[in-house]
């Protein structure tokens, strides 16, 4: 087998500790301690073998990558290694001297969650008192240190209704590309799904105020729209591909081709502890387990789309078609397309509000 | 808020704050870094963004692509403007 093209981008998971407990978290229900994340040396030790493999941007993700008091060190080591790189934040742990250190170490972009355009809406759905004005501060502060802003709202059935505001909001902040992102169910956000999912209504709303604004902000805001995909006849290509131009790594150094890999339970994970980064991307069994074609079922083989999604998320497929192997059930291809969207729609309608917000110890229900 | 940047004859184009182009040895191409995005520009962009140093207007760009290339004045004009007005939209360029 040739030796596979090499990553594109690069996401480290810094850490999993984070003040708040979103609802919607794509984390891991079993979260990784602080004790075992790896340190200071061994994440620069990361970014250059990223470097010198061909890795060209990093994102510092979590978790909430500011709780680590050697952020800085490290943007400043990928920024002197040229890569690009950005910050994904909830933005509530950072002061303005924070940002302008991590600007003078060379960073380039900040993504700020949004979970909502008011406190109320914003406190219920992370569990966290007065996150919401510190993300005021947090925005004005990125703007001032002439970072550029993007804002990632996250849709729910919760704010739905509020879009037009939260996207006026994205203006007034200085952000110059929004994320609308509807929330995409994996780790927590799958266990919290039921008190999440938007109504075929709401969605049906959401289409035409994104596209009114997309035209009418157009050179001032770029909008990206991510529609829930449970709604969708296509799915996603997740990850430009499992294996293609992503790879993920988590706190301890455990390397996954995408973020919820860890789901499946047949796939073993190598760590940086033990292989170095092109070994594993080249040989390691996740990566080549769903890696192109050929473990693909011969719907999606014969489809003109398979390097266009690559057949969907594989996280999905195991989890509502029981098989990793499967078709994205959010496929109209796949036999379970019409139950998983019947499936949403009778989420949304019984509009449970029972949230088990994310925490280190695992609820007993889980 | 600032409204939308049209790219005309005086304006002095550039790539937008945290936005570069550079060369990917890996892959032997160039390409477009921004926010969360990237953008692999065909050779005829890679000349165009080459030429954006801050400096220069639209006009003068223009006129060195036509004598580097011995192009058509206004047929050169008609495609950087296309490009760079698109590049802007999309938050690649800013003038
Ligand atoms: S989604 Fe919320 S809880 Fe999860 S890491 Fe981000 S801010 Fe923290
Ligand atoms: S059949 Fe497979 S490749 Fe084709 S669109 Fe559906 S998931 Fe994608």
């Amino acid at each position: 087998m040739t030796v596979h093209p090499p990553p594109v981008a690069l996401l480290c998971e810094l850490t999993h500790r984070c003040p708040l407990r979103c609802a919607y978290c794509s984390n891991p229900l079993a979260l990784e301690g602080a004790s075992d994340e790896l340190s200071t040396g061994e994440w620069m030790n990361l970014l250059d073998q990223a470097a010198d493999l061909g890795v060209l941007q990093v994102h510092f993700s979590g978790g909430e990558p500011t709780v680590r008091q050697d952020l800085a060190e490290l943007v400043a080591h990928a920024a002197g290694r040229g890569l690009y790189t950005n910050l994904i934040t909830s933005g509530v742990l950072l002061g303005a001297p924070q940002i302008m250190a991590l600007a003078e170490a060379g960073l380039e972009h900040v993504q700020l969650g949004l979970p909502d355009c008011e406190e109320e809406g914003s406190t219920f759905i992370t569990g966290f008192k007065g996150g919401f004005a510190r993300k005021m501060t947090t925005a004005q502060a990125v703007r001032d240190a002439g970072l550029a802003l993007t804002v990632n709202a996250v849709i729910t059935r919760h704010n739905a209704a509020r879009l037009p505001r939260m996207i006026e909001m994205a203006v007034d902040l200085g952000a110059r590309r929004l994320e609308v992102a509807n929330v995409q169910y994996y780790g927590w956000g799958l266990k919290n799904r039921a008190a999440l999912m938007p109504s075929p209504d709401q969605l049906k709303a959401m289409t035409p105020i994104v596209q009114e604004a997309r035209e009418r902000l157009k050179g001032v805001l770029v909008i990206d729209y991510v529609i829930p995909d449970y709604y969708a006849k296509r799915p996603k290509s997740c990850m430009g591909g499992w294996g293609q131009q992503f790879v993920n790594v988590t706190p301890s150094g455990t390397v996954l081709p995408c973020h919820a890999a860890e789901t499946i339970p047949h796939l073993s994970f190598d760590s940086l502890r033990e292989r170095t980064l092109r070994d594993i991307w080249e040989h390691g069994m996740a990566f080549a387990a769903y890696r192109g074609d050929h473990w693909m079922p011969s719907t999606c083989k014969s489809c003109d789309r398979k390097e266009i999604d690559w057949g969907g998320c594989r996280c999905q497929a195991l989890a509502l078609a029981g098989d990793a192997a499967a078709i994205d059930p959010t496929c109209v291809e796949s036999p379970y397309h019409a139950t998983i969207r019947a499936l949403a729609e009778a989420e949304a309608e019984a509009g449970s509000d029972a949230i088990t917000y994310r925490s280190f110890t695992l609820p007993r229900t889980a | 808020m600032t409204g939308r940047v049209l790219i005309a004859d005086d304006s002095v184009p550039r790539l937008a704050p945290h936005v570069r182009l550079r060369y990917d040895e890996a892959r032997s191409r160039w390409a477009v870094l921004a926010p969360e995005r990237m953008l692999l520009p065909d050779d005829i962009a890679v000349e165009v963004l080459q030429r954006l140093d801050g400096q220069r207007t639209l006009a003068a760009i223009i006129d060195l692509l036509a004598q580097e290339f011995q192009a058509e004045r206004a047929e050169v004009r008609g495609d950087v403007i296309d490009l760079l007005q698109d590049l802007s939209d999309k938050g690649f360029v800013t003038a």
